[in-house]
């Protein structure tokens, strides 16, 4: 196992440099300093030479892959591209154009996301797994079909109206929680309890919906025959194999998104003043911040090949069969 | 869970899931292992509604547990409290004097920085007052020859002007720790190490301050910060023109800080370089309270620059305090944390979520006006004049990117004033059938007030000067006329009274000219609109749009009659550059595509980005766009000065983005900036105004009217375009807000058992089917055993 991972490890190095060089090309295709200066310093009487002067003080002054003025190495390693690179592979993201500490502001603000998101993950995959099954136990019968065609309409439903039905029912009409906000601490609960009922119901149709699938596969299978054959109870049936079996493709899954918890969601945390990192790199991209946006997408890359990799590790431990080689 | 639920539900006393589980072994041929994954535990004879009712009872209590509306954002400490309570939708990038030029950033600055001048809070016209300042600078005239001169002299006569700024002694700074000192008198984090800044990430984190009377030192190091090589000041370029030596100054400090940063890699902390030890002519010393400016030439608009933060002053210690070594890594900057001597002072900066201000307790106070405009004693504005603000100890900002949660929040009474967006427009006001705007009837049910006031901004459809089809400065006198009649009808066809009505709910005055209401040259009335395009409508002041017919005519005298150019008969073609394209923006475009229609010509529309639209309008490269600007003071030179030949965007890079030149403008202007107002500058202001309703460079667009929301119990609010710093004079009722927030916040709390219930009765039908499925399993067994 240990030498299938280092060997991952490698291959992601290689993927990490290849999706910061797309980053680079992307953001410079559509920006330019001159337009990131402009942003920064305002749209009023910005002066040619207090742009010049933003781009030096920031390294961006130098060309982006090849610098023609430079001697030897030198022509592809005093560039933009492998300056900023060299930094956000020691994982020093530097600071923001306005000023602040990128590292400083993802620990902070990766807290209220994970605050979020933990508990919908958890929460959701017990609902979601739970109503699956119980929709895969009554197969065939009315509880299963209107249990289908409740989670074809939750998924028919844009996630935003969920989130503005939620706000208005619940914190507005009958208001029992706050509409939006944040406090650190335990007094979060009060303003992640909309959120996190919001998350769980946006996600109940298409989750359950995709598990019923798996679970109704696995029931199928010729084991699942053969332990009603011996006379196993139904409940023992879906509990004790077709549950563990299940498992695998949900785990698939499952286990990617783990380390992504930390990255937010843009819309949930926009509409509920939730301080996290969901619209961080939105933000970024909208005001043409540069590092912001490569560590951003770094650290997305980062966790996602992580969470392959989880992955794959958990596969054998759900699955003695899987063997990495 | 809920599969759990509904299990155990169905399962009888004396059998248990896991005792099921138990009783089976794995056959020994089954290939995997039995190990189970999720095992589900379920206690013998539990009753699965009895934690669900625990839990909704925790829920409850945990939610009214305090005994304040459930739907409180606030901590219960601040029930009660003199807190202001506002929203703010972006996050501000700058909060350094010498850099921010935002107006979403003054909100934050204006109140914890005082520059030596002020606008009065309640008269109108905007009128300039001392801040700090003992009085109004007198600006004194020189020569060339350094010979003294009357005040009103002409422009042209003047070589240079003398501010000296006297400022109010015994003003002293926010306490902060740049200014905390030992028993010796020695400063205590001036001289800081990696050791001393150990569990040092916030200002908080620096357990002493202190605090010093200001002094005209600090007024005069700030004006030399906008001159600092990493400062970045937007307004250097302008400001270099007009304060003697600035550039100079500039390019020496360059200069020396390379010298001081020369060896240093980039990740280093920047080497400080100390003001203090550069001066310039431009701005001087005089004694401990006075300081001088001097300015280049006649400027009089200088006196409105003397009001904007980037004249407040900076202490000397401030900024060596945040040039040390691992403070800005640590987020600890002047950027972040501004130090002032206004009324209030940043305590709390967290852009993400909230800014706090809090009541500077150094602040030496400042008296409510006693005076305004007529009308503001009868209602009410005048009730606080003499008394010491400011009257809140505390404004939370709170950040809210959306607008829905921000007007129910509003509307809950936990903000206390808002802006109305276009989907909330309808529920809070309504416009009577002559225009006026009134509130819907729930808003004056909870006793919100309204307030309205035309933005100092000018919003506008420009036509490129430099493009040969609808520009003024290529081709012989025949086709420059041509171009100008093509200008005139377009701006007769595109219909703002119509935009402002669709687009923008009505809030909003036809352009009738450069020059908003609110500024002096403005001419309101008959006497002040565009004959071009409007005409009196009878015998009364009232006027209407002229007819699209004579739209039509003079596209025939341009020579695209029926929208043809007449000498090639092809369709004529012209192009918009917008960076609006989203589905929203849809019917917007295709209102301008109408317009257009209408006098028979076509519009294609070229949408780009943001990045891309400045870089073709920089560049001249479009043929028509729509900008706007937002006054930087109230003056007409602000304005006029945006169609002033030398300013040209193409050609210099300056803020003149239709690029418009008229030699006889251009004399006009260099002579009205320099004027004092009164009818003589007026009466330019009117010759100039007259020519370019001519020329039509610009479709003359709208003034946006703002609309504000204020509950009962905020009061001395009057909406002020120039002045950023009113907070101080704003004023709440506590117990008002209380007993109203608890009146219209009473928790709903039948749907929580309802849901419980249905929770319980959606078991229902699966427990049946369940029974019945193992009924008929049992059945049929035994209908097979007696066959046997």
């Amino acid at each position: 196992m240990t030498a299938y991972i280092v060997r991952r490890c490698l291959y992601a190095v290689l993927i990490l440099i290849g999706v910061n060089l797309i980053t680079f090309w992307l953001f410079f295709k559509v920006n330019t300093p001159d337009d990131m200066a402009r942003m920064q310093l305002g749209n009023k009487r910005v002066a040619a030479e207090a742009i010049n002067r933003w781009k030096a003080d920031r390294g961006y002054d130098k060309p982006l892959f090849y610098n023609a003025g430079a001697q030897g190495a030198a022509a592809l390693t005093d560039t933009l591209y492998v300056g900023k690179s060299l930094e956000m592979f020691r994982f020093e993201f530097g600071a923001a154009d306005d000023g602040r500490d990128i590292a400083h502001e993802i620990t902070t603000r990766m807290w209220p996301s994970l605050a979020l998101a933990l508990p919908v993950f958890i929460l959701g995959l017990a609902v979601y797994i739970a109503f699956a099954l119980l929709m895969a136990f009554f197969r065939a019968t009315y509880i299963d079909f209107w249990g289908v065609v409740l989670c074809v309409a939750m998924m028919s439903i844009s996630g935003l109206f969920y989130i503005i039905g939620g706000q208005y029912l619940v914190a507005k009409i009958w208001a029992l929680v706050p509409i939006s906000g944040y406090a650190p601490g335990f007094d979060s609960a009060r303003f992640l309890m909309l959120p996190v009922l919001v998350g769980l119901v946006g996600g109940l149709g298409s989750s359950a919906r995709w598990y019923r699938t798996i679970f109704l596969e696995e029931v199928s299978r010729d084991y699942v025959r053969t332990a009603r054959a011996k006379g196993l109870a139904e409940t023992t049936v879906f509990f004790r194999h077709v549950l563990k079996n299940a498992m695998i493709p949900i785990l698939t899954g499952v286990v990617v998104s783990i380390p992504l918890l930390f990255m937010g969601s843009l819309i949930t945390e926009s509409f509920f003043g939730i301080p996290g990192l969901g619209s961080y790199t939105i933000e970024a991209i909208q005001a043409q911040d540069f590092g912001v946006v490569r560590a951003m997408v770094f650290i997305g890359s980062v966790l996602y090949i992580a969470g392959l990799l989880l992955t794959d590790i958990s596969y054998t431990l759900v699955d003695p069969r899987v063997r990495f080689e | 869970m809920l599969v759990q639920l509904l299990l155990q539900l169905s399962v009888r006393p004396d059998y248990s899931l896991r005792g099921a589980l138990r009783s089976r072994q794995p056959p020994p041929w089954c290939n995997f292992r039995y190990t189970p994954v999720m095992e589900f535990r379920l206690p013998k004879a539990q009753n699965p509604v009895g934690p669900c009712w625990a839990l909704a009872a925790v829920l409850l209590a945990f939610l009214g547990g305090c005994g304040r509306a459930w739907n409180d954002p606030y901590p219960v400490g601040e029930r009660g409290a003199n807190i202001l309570y506002s929203a703010f939708s972006d996050r501000p990038k700058h909060l350094d004097p010498a850099q921010s030029y935002a107006e979403d950033e003054n909100q934050f600055i204006a109140q914890v920085y005082e520059p030596p001048l002020q606008y009065h809070y309640l008269k109108r016209p905007f009128t300039l007052i001392p801040g700090a300042a003992t009085e109004l600078p007198r600006p004194r005239y020189f020569d060339a020859g350094n010979r003294p001169l009357p005040p009103t002299v002409d422009g042209e006569r003047v070589a240079y002007s003398v501010y000296e700024i006297h400022i109010l002694p015994g003003i002293r700074y926010a306490p902060h720790p740049a200014f905390a000192v030992d028993a010796a008198g020695k400063p205590l984090y001036l001289s800081l190490d990696a050791a001393g800044l150990r569990g040092k990430y916030r200002l908080l984190d620096f357990p002493a301050t202190g605090s010093r009377e200001l002094t005209a030192d600090d007024y005069v190091y700030e004006i030399k910060r906008l001159a600092h090589p990493r400062v970045n000041s937007p307004i250097l370029g302008l400001m270099g023109d007009y304060i003697l030596g600035l550039k100079d100054y500039a390019a020496r400090l360059a200069a020396e800080d390379s010298r001081l940063q020369a060896g240093r890699s980039r990740g280093d902390s920047p080497a400080f370089l100390d003001l203090t030890q550069y001066d310039f002519e431009g701005a001087k010393v005089v004694d401990r309270h006075t300081y001088q400016i001097r300015v280049k030439g006649k400027y009089p608009q200088f006196a409105y620059w003397l009001a904007m933060p980037f004249f407040a002053p900076v202490p000397p210690e401030a900024d060596r305090f945040y040039s040390q070594p691992g403070m800005a890594e640590r987020n600890i900057t002047l950027e972040w944390y501004p130090v002032g001597t206004g009324p209030y002072m940043l305590t709390e900066n967290d852009p993400n979520s909230r800014m706090v201000l809090q009541r500077n307790p150094l602040f030496r106070g400042e008296a409510y006006p006693a005076e305004g405009e007529p009308g503001d004693r009868e209602s009410g504005m005048l009730a606080d004049a003499g008394k010491m603000a400011p009257f809140i100890d505390r404004i939370v900002f709170s950040r809210e990117k959306e607008s829905i949660p921000r007007w129910n929040k509003f509307r809950q009474g936990y903000y206390d004033s808002s802006g109305i967006s276009s989907d909330n427009f309808d529920s809070a006001v309504q416009v009577g059938s002559s225009g006026e705007a009134a509130l819907s009837p729930e808003m004056e049910r909870r006793g919100i007030r309204l307030e309205t006031s035309v933005a100092t901004s000018s919003y506008y459809l420009a036509f490129n000067w430099l493009d040969a089809v609808v520009g003024g400065s290529s081709g012989d006198a025949v086709q420059r006329e041509r171009a100008k009649k093509l200008r005139q009808a377009i701006s007769i066809a595109v219909d703002f009274d119509e935009y402002i009505s669709i687009f923008a709910n009505g809030r909003g005055i036809p352009g009738q000219g450069p020059i908003p209401p609110g500024i002096f040259g403005f001419r309101d009335g008959p006497e002040g609109i565009n004959p071009l395009v409007y005409e009196r409508d009878g015998g009364n002041n009232a006027v209407k749009r002229r007819s699209i017919d004579v739209a039509k005519r003079l596209l025939a005298e341009a020579g695209y009659s029926g929208g043809r150019d007449v000498r090639t008969g092809q369709p004529l073609v012209l192009y918009l550059d917008t960076t609006i394209r989203g589905p929203e923006d849809k019917s917007r475009l295709d209102w301008y595509r109408r317009q257009f229609e209408g006098i028979g010509v076509q519009l294609d529309i070229r949408t780009s980005d943001w990045n891309r639209f400045q870089e073709k309008v920089r560049k001249g490269n479009t043929q028509m766009f729509f900008l706007g600007w937002n006054a930087d003071y109230p003056d007409p030179e602000n304005f006029l000065f945006l169609l002033y030949g030398p300013n040209s965007g193409a050609k210099n890079g300056g803020e003149n983005k239709a690029n418009y030149q008229n030699a006889e403008f251009d004399r006009l202007f260099e002579r009205m900036k320099n004027m004092d107002n009164g009818p003589e500058r007026q009466a330019v202001i009117d010759r100039m105004v007259a020519m370019l309703r001519d020329d039509a460079p610009w479709v003359w667009g709208f003034h946006p009217r703002d609309y504000g929301l204020y509950h009962a119990w905020l009061s001395n609010v009057k909406p002020n375009q120039m002045a950023r710093n009113s907070l101080k004079f704003y004023r709440l009722d506590t117990d008002l807000r209380e007993q109203k927030r608890a009146e219209w916040n009473h928790p709903v709390l039948w749907p929580i058992p309802l849901f419980m219930l249905l929770l319980a009765l959606s078991a229902l039908p699966a427990w049946r089917n369940w029974r019945a499925r193992e009924e008929r399993t049992a059945q049929s067994a035994r209908e097979l055993g007696g066959a046997a």
